[in-house]
């Protein structure tokens, strides 16, 4: 019945279940079918919660958790990409919402806006329930601006029994051998999009020279040839179906892809890879700040911590959730074993600035 | 109104610049344009224009006959059969291509329906490429292709055909120079709503495609979303109405025509 699992599993994602750490790239404006945001968002001052999320990244309970125990009425808007609500942010000038969900370079770039309030860590005690490493995470050191929600990294995700030997560089990737010709996806997003050209070939991950992108972008293109789709979303159904044998994930990614087949694995290539963090930013423009760092206090909960990893099968910065982990859970997802360690190592995703065009002109020259 | 504020808006962004962090600069400058003519751009245009010519003439390849097909049936079935035809539209065209992806990848139905019959050995890859961008743009934009034209054929009256097979011509002929000159305005009609919206498509390049093509709805979304450059994607939204209102007025220019020489209403 895999099959099944899979068309129902496809359905769910378009339907935009399987929000992801990242960005999925299952927008739809044009069409008109899967805006999920929920009804005008409005930051109205009279204690009303207005967050938004990505769609389904947010544990069941949590939201009636809190309303409970503070009586603070909470309005859940959702955003299917960091570029979605982003964009909604350009369009009203930085406000409509209290806090909301986005990954660590979004949050820098918030700031930088001016549009993010600065975190009152008096107001927020749970701090102390996060790893030491999550208060180093380059984009905001000392988490002034954002706090981390999830954290992981990118990497190689494989089917054990489809590869002639176990993946260990984003050159198997990059040029694969002979029975992984044709069965090698690559993330479509433009900064995971370039990050193995850019591992593999010892630059930043972060680069802003113009003679490393197009050194990048010349491997790319040789790499194309070699490979069956960029893809952000379906990636390991691919896996799954045998459609792929190899494809460049997103650790907690490809935890849904070992949920169905226990023969998938991860990897996190030698040359290195990104740390990236989704976070939790409180706007400048919010008129209920008070109750913004009560949730995100609530958030950094341990139970509550748990109830992320529960549904999202993602590493989070929260020790003292991490530690009060099912086992059982450890073992079917070997990811969520990730020391804090290792993925500090890697390189943290950065905002772009100035060289954010010459990034898009390059990624366009790779996909026409 | 309605119409005129958001292109003046596109207008008026197109010609500031992107700030350090997104968002927009309000600085006077032509860059954009300049920007516009680098030939990779040029050459996604190229391949969008190609990409919706095809399945432009698929869909009326398909359409026409399907059209014909409804108009011909009893009064009670046209309705049913239409209703058929928009049905797809009630469910979003996002979630119907990923449809098409479990149909069309190399362990998906089609291939093993073909595999299993033993047609072909190995499986066909249907998937990732132009074909399926085609196949698609035709399958989302079809009954936009079907609905002018069974308007065109429904009004047409049978006499006519029969009056021109009394007087010796084939039935092919009779089609030529009697019944496709007088649903042209259908066919023009159905042709637009085709090519229009194929050419701005940005879902079907990305998931059937496999975002190996990008076409330029892709460029334009990647600007305002992915690069946060709103005054660029402005100016290639621009670019993309300059085209399509020149296709517009090609169009509305033959229409004025027939209509003067009196063939398009019978």
């Amino acid at each position: 019945m895999r099959r099944v699992a899979t068309v129902l599993a496809l359905g769910a994602m378009a339907a935009g279940v399987a929000a992801c750490g990242a960005e999925v790239e299952t927008s739809d404006t044009t069409s008109g079918g899967a805006e999920t945001t929920a009804s005008e968002p409005t930051g109205s001052g009279d204690g009303t919660l207005t967050i938004s999320n990505w769609d389904a990244y947010t544990p069941k309970g949590l939201i009636p958790g809190f309303e409970k125990e503070t009586g603070v009425k909470v309005k859940l808007a959702k955003h299917a990409t960091n570029e979605d609500i982003m964009g909604k942010l350009e369009a009203s000038g930085g406000s409509g919402y209290d806090i909301v969900f986005v990954s660590g370079q979004f949050a820098e770039a918030l700031h930088k806006r001016g549009w993010a309030a600065e975190i009152d860590h008096s107001k927020i005690p749970n701090l102390k329930n996060l790893y030491p490493e999550a208060n180093e995470l380059p984009y905001d050191p000392g988490n002034q601006y954002s706090v981390p929600y999830t954290w992981g990294t990118t990497g190689i995700c494989y089917r054990s029994d489809l590869v002639p030997e176990k993946p260990t560089s984003w050159n198997d990737l990059l040029d694969p051998a002979p029975e992984n010709e044709g069965k090698v996806t690559m993330l479509a997003t433009d900064r995971w999009l370039m990050l193995p050209a850019l591992k593999a070939l010892g630059y930043s991950a972060n680069t802003t020279d113009e003679g490393e992108l197009e050194e990048a972008r010349d491997l790319l293109l040789k790499t194309k040839d070699q490979l069956l789709a960029y893809d952000d979303t379906t990636f390991y159904s691919k896996l799954v179906s045998g459609e792929a044998n190899l494809v460049e994930a997103w650790d907690g990614w490809c935890n849904y892809g070992i949920a169905e087949d226990d023969r998938i694995e991860f990897v996190v290539p030698e040359e290195g890879s990104d740390l990236w963090a989704d976070t939790m930013v409180v706007l400048e423009s919010s008129p209920n700040k008070d109750e913004a760092f009560e949730f995100i206090n609530y958030v950094l909960r341990p139970e509550s911590g748990q109830g992320i990893v529960d549904l999202l099968t993602y590493n989070t910065p929260n020790q003292a959730a991490m530690e009060q982990l099912d086992p059982k859970l450890k073992k079917q997802f070997p990811n969520l074993g990730i020391p804090p360690e290792t993925l500090l190592e890697q390189e943290n995703l950065r905002d772009l600035g100035d060289a954010q065009p010459t990034w898009t002109r390059i990624v366009t020259e790779i996909t026409s | 109104m309605l119409l005129v504020v958001p292109v003046g808006l596109i207008l008026a962004y197109s010609l500031f610049r992107r700030g350090t962090y997104g968002g927009v600069v309000y600085e006077l400058n032509l860059d954009n344009f300049e920007r516009l003519f680098d030939p990779i751009y040029l050459d996604v245009v190229w391949f969008s224009v190609r990409v919706a010519v095809e399945a432009t003439a698929v869909s009326l390849l398909i359409g026409y006959p399907a059209a014909w097909f409804i108009a011909t049936r009893p009064r009670k079935w046209r309705t049913v059969l239409l209703v058929v035809v928009v049905l797809p539209f009630w469910t979003s065209l996002l979630i119907r291509t990923y449809a098409w992806m479990v149909l069309l990848n190399d362990q998906g139905l089609v291939n093993e329906a073909l595999t299993g019959i033993g047609i072909v050995d190995e499986p066909v890859k249907l998937l990732y490429n132009e074909f399926s961008i085609v196949l698609g743009l035709v399958y989302g934009y079809l009954p936009l292709m079907i609905l002018p034209l069974y308007a065109a054929i429904e009004r047409l009256s049978p006499e006519l055909r029969e009056a021109a097979t009394d007087l010796g011509a084939s039935g092919w002929r009779a089609f030529l120079t009697v019944t496709l000159p007088l649903t042209r305005t259908g066919v023009v009609a159905g042709c637009l709503f085709v090519f229009v919206p194929s050419l701005g498509n940005f879902i079907v390049p990305d998931l059937l495609g496999g975002g190996r093509q990008s076409m330029v709805g892709n460029l334009i979304q990647v600007q305002f979303l992915k690069a946060r450059d709103w005054p660029f994607g402005a100016t290639l939204a621009l670019a993309v109405i300059a085209l399509m209102t020149i296709v517009l007025v090609v169009q509305a220019r033959t229409m004025a025509r027939d209509r003067r020489e009196g063939v398009a209403d019978a």
